[in-house]
């Protein structure tokens, strides 16, 4: 359980962490979402005790990082950033880290098998690629063997095979029961593991929700696809009810403002003939581009006419540097 | 996988004796100082020029007693000849104890460490006494081979000293201690500037360069001075022959371990209010 209430971060005059507020829910895989430099790292750093929050508090399992006594057996975590010296060993590094719980050597041995590094474990992090980088990272989560796991980016960077052995491995952490916390830019891994996400743009809270009400939250509105042999008849007939249409390169019309309930009466009404008739779900990755551009408009609302006029990426990752 | 549809978690077992304590963090201190190839080198670097720089002046000094003049043959230091490998020593471990704590801010590693002992203190306290008892009994044990090699080679015109001799098992522990507790500041100044080259450029700066710019003040002023630099109140004790304007061996050190405790607060401070 992760309870982060008012939280706030400042870096001199700006504001990487703005009031949060959001739980994380025991035995649950939580998506963290925001553009790059919304605040998902920063917020990561304040729950594990590496940042100090300029106002609010975040807890894990009722209190602050620092005060755990035994941080490793609660949380794992992998930061976005290396966190591991690149002259030693990654079973130096691991021994080192488990010997300041108390953890046995054999859990060492243990966690380098289940990430797969057994043939460079005795060597020098320094060569190591970024995927077994990301593995001695995972390993080092899994060191405590904890409830909880909180992972910032887990696949950046990864190539194809590295992703797949990432997503296998939330898979795998979410079927053990254990809590993910999971932050990302992208959604298209959230799609497929994610039971809850927490959106977050300009630091502060945009969504807390399902998924699937996420999705239906921006689907609203969303277009019908229709095939029909009387098509320029069909296009009137959604014209004088109050639609509007255009033709598709594949010979269908795509509907909006317009439900599909509404166009099939339509065409009984009217005696035509359907072939085709889909609501077109936005992908999570759409719902989420639509959300966080709602909330980078809805925060220039309240800032200076130039910033106004500044595109919006430009001052999304230039706050963040 | 909502909460309520989430299966109970895997049998784990029972870790409620695995938490953070001071002794488990100076054992991962312990495993980190040793399991780094720089660390060994630099060890190996000052224990080589703490226990051979001596016996080697030592060496020079006899072969070449024929071509000495009565003035330097009676000037013959035979303590601090012997035990003068301190100076290079102590460099090659000031800059180790920089680089224990700079080398995690460089390579990221110190957020594993803070994130593994979030109370992070016991982590500063832990490397400090790990470190400096490596280097005391390696210096402490360096010295004693200095000291005996350089009075053997001395026997050869008779200028030798027995370990009874006035001051010299003093300066023969002074010399650790020096070495140790220079170490110890530097590992304080590393947790301060968190970088390699301004760890260094500090301890060359207070070391080197002070003591050089506090020569080409007026006299008066630089005497007043020249007791109270870090370099004159510690070396002090690791010298026999006492050095003009400076404190006593044991009152000079105490004031250089005064200095050392003082920025050790300070980076004591620093790392727990800082982000990492």
């Amino acid at each position: 359980m992760i309870e982060v209430h008012g939280l706030s971060k400042h870096y001199g005059d700006r504001v990487a962490v703005d009031d949060l507020t959001f739980t994380i829910k025991p035995g649950t895989v939580t998506g963290f979402l925001g553009p790059n430099g919304a605040g998902k790292s920063t917020t990561m750093r304040l729950i594990l005790g590496l940042d100090r929050p300029t106002g609010g508090t975040a807890t894990v399992n009722g209190k602050r990082y620092r005060d755990l006594a035994a941080p490793l057996h609660e949380v794992g975590a992998l930061l976005e950033a290396r966190a591991v010296h690149t002259g030693r060993s990654g079973y130096n590094h691991l021994l080192a880290l488990a010997q300041t719980h108390g953890i046995p050597r054999s859990r060492v041995g243990e966690v380098i098998e289940l990430v797969g590094l057994e043939s460079v474990a005795r060597k020098r992090v320094g060569g190591f690629s970024l995927g077994m980088g990301q593995r001695l990272g995972v390993a080092a989560a899994l060191l405590g063997d904890p409830a909880t796991v909180v992972l910032d980016e887990p696949a950046n960077g990864l190539d194809p095979e590295g992703i797949r052995w990432i997503r296998n491995l939330l898979k795998g952490l979410a079927a053990e029961g254990r809590t993910v916390f999971l932050s990302s830019h992208l959604m298209s891994e959230m799609e497929q593991t994610a039971d809850h996400l927490i959106v977050i743009g300009r630091g502060r809270l945009i969504a807390d929700t399902d998924v699937a009400s996420f999705v239906a939250r921006a689907s609203s509105g969303a277009p019908v696809r229709v095939r029909s042999p009387q098509l320029p008849a069909l296009a009137d007939a959604v014209k004088s009810a109050g639609g509007s249409s255009e033709s598709l390169e594949d010979g269908a019309l795509q509907v909006f403002a317009l439900t599909s309930e509404q166009i099939g009466e339509i065409a009984a009404a009217q005696q035509l003939v359907l072939h085709e008739l889909t609501p077109m779900q936005v992908s999570l990755e759409d719902a989420f581009m639509d959300i966080t551009k709602e909330s980078v408009e809805y925060q220039h609302a309240d800032t200076s006419p130039t910033d106004v006029a500044m595109p919006i990426s430009a001052s999304i990752t230039g706050a963040e540097q | 996988m909502s909460a309520t549809t989430a299966p109970p978690l895997p049998a784990r077992s029972d870790h409620s004796h695995e938490r953070v304590t001071l002794p488990r963090v100076i054992r991962s201190e312990w495993t980190k100082l040793w399991t780094l190839r720089s660390t060994r080198w630099s060890l190996l670097l000052a224990f080589i020029a703490q226990a051979g720089l001596g016996p080697l002046i030592a060496l020079i000094e006899m072969a070449r007693w024929s071509h000495l003049t009565f003035q330097d043959r009676i000037t013959i230091n035979p303590i601090d000849h012997s035990l003068g490998g301190w100076h290079l020593a102590q460099l090659a471990i000031a800059i180790l104890g920089v680089m224990t704590i700079t080398g995690e801010y460089h390579t990221g590693m110190i957020r594993s460490s803070m994130m593994a002992a979030p109370k992070r203190l016991p982590v500063l306290w832990a490397k400090l006494l790990v470190f400096s008892v490596v280097v005391f009994v390696l210096m402490l044990i360096a010295a004693f081979i200095g000291f005996l090699g350089g009075q053997a080679i001395f026997t050869q015109h008779h200028v030798n000293v027995a370990l009874s001799a006035p001051h010299a098992l003093r300066t023969i522990f002074g010399a650790a201690l020096f070495t140790t507790a220079t170490g110890a500041l530097c590992i304080a100044l590393g947790t301060i500037v968190r970088r390699t080259a301004g760890g260094i450029a500090l301890f060359v700066g207070v070391f080197f360069v002070l003591p050089g710019l506090v020569e080409i003040l007026p006299s008066t002023t630089a005497n007043a001075i020249n007791p109270y630099l870090p370099s004159n109140a510690g070396g002090a004790i690791a010298q026999a022959l006492a050095q003009p304007n400076t404190f006593s061996a044991w009152g000079g050190f105490a004031l250089f371990c005064g200095y050392t405790v003082a920025v050790i607060a300070i980076a004591a401070g620093l790392l727990l209010r800082r982000d990492a």
